[in-house]
């Protein structure tokens, strides 16, 4: 298996409003993917139809190779955990993994033992008294015992606090390494996702802006200063993310495979934040899009 | 999934077995004694041939635990509606749990059926448990009834025999459907209870009479149907008959009329009907005749007649079973549309 997810041309439609649109992304395997952009931007809703949650309007999804959700099996692949992380309050975190043996033909009874027993939770203890970091990591436990291939998680750290967000990451982190398991979890901030994701996707607008490796398109990426300067005389090799002019100054952040040579800039190398941030720059980015398109 | 399913439900089934237990615990015993009460008062009137009077105090002895009884059954399908259907998905909707189960390695389709027929089962079986009991319970007391309380009466039929089982089934697949379509717990109740009491109203004033052609025929006046005579100061003669027909004991009367000779109403049950040429002077009808049973004759012999349109006792069970059916159909046809939800609409 070389690939986690395909998608060509999906959409989804809520009625007259696009939650998604023309996604067309191949994700490979053996990454964990972080799926980023601002609120509304329809991170949950590719998420959604990763796992079969939702159906496509338009467009082609394939997960590990089959629809998803269609089948136990292809539901035994893909574990899910749902944003802010749900649990049954009635029911005691040893019931939760009861549930879990006894709904997932690959549960691993001794893993989710083990994690449980290491991150400290009671197991008499009801969901509904867990902190939002102890429910987090029982949702967590849950979807890793499962022994999926690929893992989705969907904000799954958004409503927790700056330590339980560490501790959560870093157990998801270990867990990856340890089950060679591939993951795409979403968040809108960028910070989360820095440490411990090697590949990138920007979704903004329910379109995806831009996929990749996060150190091929560290790479690729640039941010030129210099003299005051229109778009359209850069050279064509190099397309244009965000701009942002002064009276005598111009700043582009631009993507191109070749090295930039023109004295006249001075290039500075951008963090994973600034990438995204260049790419939520909405104006600039419905300005390029048009001639992108025309291009294809 | 079979044991999610009852540790959710868990709660609710103790509950509901414990008032079940209540139910038989005050059952039993009592229904023991009416059951005794009935054959040995029975043995004696029949030697002491005064019947009436017997079933009357029999009757107002058990008045209050009968209609207590009739009211159990007639709310337990609702309440299941109420607190095991509408909340069995909304409740799930509104803490995202439906999101951590529909993660496992199950299809959305299989948990909502098993969730469907396990509790679904659980809530006919408590309705239907105490249908039955309450039938047997009343037994004596349905054979000695007054008008108005008969076994085919419209309250005492919905909670005799198997119907009950048909009501909870139905309550329950609609509580659950409302709940898909509202999402939200509290008005799904609320619009369960309003869609639930207004078929339950529905079918035994629109549709219960004609489930069967019901019979319609005239009848001789006599002492089971009329109510009472009158002579009006100008001499002029009326007649006053029940919705009871003669020799067709606990039949459900839908409609008992006074016609004249030439068939034309002239009075419906409970209103005084004139009668022509009856006189009021002398004769069966006077005053002072002697036997109160000539009048009904004098007036027969003029052609007057009762015309009733009812359904007989022995329909009983037919029209339990009819009605049964068309419950379990509407509970399909609802459970249908739940699946179909699931597939479709709801993420």
């Amino acid at each position: 298996m070389t690939t986690v997810l395909t998608a060509q041309a999906l959409g989804k439609r809520y009625g007259r409003r696009w939650a998604l649109r023309e996604c067309t992304i191949d994700i490979p395997a053996g990454h964990v993917v972080g799926l980023v952009g601002p609120n509304g931007a329809g991170k949950t809703t590719l998420l959604k139809l990763a796992s079969g949650q939702l159906e496509p309007t338009a467009g082609d999804i394939a997960v590990l190779g089959g629809r998803p959700g269609g089948t136990p099996a292809q539901l035994a692949r893909v574990g899910f955990v749902a944003q802010d992380t749900p649990a049954y309050a009635g029911l005691t975190v040893a019931e939760h993994l009861r549930l879990g043996a006894r709904l997932n033909p690959r549960w691993d009874d001794g893993m989710a033992r083990e994690r449980v027993a290491r991150l400290g939770l009671d197991p008499a203890q009801r969901a509904g008294k867990l902190s939002g970091g102890q429910r987090a990591q029982l949702a967590l436990t849950l979807g890793l015992a499962k022994r999926p291939e690929l893992l989705i998680l969907d904000e799954p750290v958004a409503s927790l606090d700056p330590l339980a967000r560490r501790e959560f990451l870093q157990g998801l982190m270990e867990a990856t390494a340890e089950h060679e398991l591939s993951v795409v979890l979403s968040s809108h901030l960028v910070s989360d996702l820095e440490r411990i994701c090697d590949y990138l996707i920007v979704l903004v607008d329910s379109r995806v802006q831009v996929a990749g490796e996060t150190d091929r398109l560290l790479a690729a990426h640039h941010r030129l200063t210099g003299p005051r300067r229109d778009p359209d005389r850069l050279p064509a090799g190099q397309h244009v993310v965000s701009a942002r002019h002064t009276d005598r100054q111009s700043t582009y952040v631009v993507r191109t495979d070749a090295p930039i040579h023109d004295p006249a800039w001075t290039v500075t190398r951008l963090s994973l934040e600034d990438l995204v941030l260049a790419y939520m720059d909405k104006p600039a980015a419905a300005d390029r899009r048009a001639p992108l398109e025309v291009q294809r | 999934m079979i044991w999610l399913t009852w540790r959710q439900l868990r709660g609710a089934a103790v509950m509901t077995a414990i008032l079940l237990g209540l139910l038989a615990a005050v059952l039993v015993p009592t229904g023991s004694q009416l059951a005794a009460d009935y054959t040995g008062g029975l043995a004696a009137c029949i030697r002491g041939d005064d019947c009436v009077g017997f079933y009357d105090q029999l009757f107002d002895d058990y008045e209050i635990p009968f209609l207590a009884s009739i009211l159990v059954v007639l709310i337990l399908p609702a309440m299941i509606g109420l607190f095991w259907g509408a909340p069995l998905i909304t409740r799930e909707l509104e803490a995202d749990t439906h999101l951590l189960v529909w993660n496992q390695s199950i299809t959305r389709t299989r948990w909502l059926a098993v969730k469907l027929g396990f509790t679904g089962l659980i809530a006919v079986a408590a309705a239907g448990t105490a249908g039955l009991a309450v039938t047997w319970w009343s037994g004596p007391l349905d054979q000695s009834a007054p008008e108005g309380f008969a076994l085919m009466d419209p309250l005492v039929f919905s909670a005799r025999g198997i119907a009950p089982l048909g009501y909870a089934a139905f309550a329950f697949a609609l509580g659950v459907t409302v709940g898909m379509l509202v999402r939200r717990t509290l008005p799904a109740m609320a619009l369960t209870l309003v869609a639930f009491a207004a078929v339950q109203l529905a079918m035994p004033l629109l549709v219960r009479p004609h489930l069967i052609p019901p019979v319609t025929s005239a009848f001789e006046l006599g002492r089971e149907n009329v109510d009472g005579f009158g002579i009006n100061r100008d001499g002029t003669f009326d007649v006053r008959i029940k919705a009871a027909i003669p020799g067709h004991t606990g039949a459900w009367v839908l409609s008992s009329e006074l016609v004249d000779p030439s068939g034309r109403t002239i009075a419906v049950s409970g209103q005084d009907g004139r009668i022509t040429g009856v006189s009021t002077t002398s004769g069966a009808c006077a005053p002072a005749a002697g036997s109160p049973d000539g009048c009904p004759a004098e007036v027969n012999r003029l052609g007057y007649r009762q015309k009733a349109t009812y359904q007989p006792l022995e329909r009983f069970w037919p029209l339990q079973w009819i009605e049964t059916g068309i419950y379990a159909l509407l509970t399909a046809g609802l459970t249908g549309l739940c699946f179909r939800w699931i597939r479709r609409r709801l993420s």
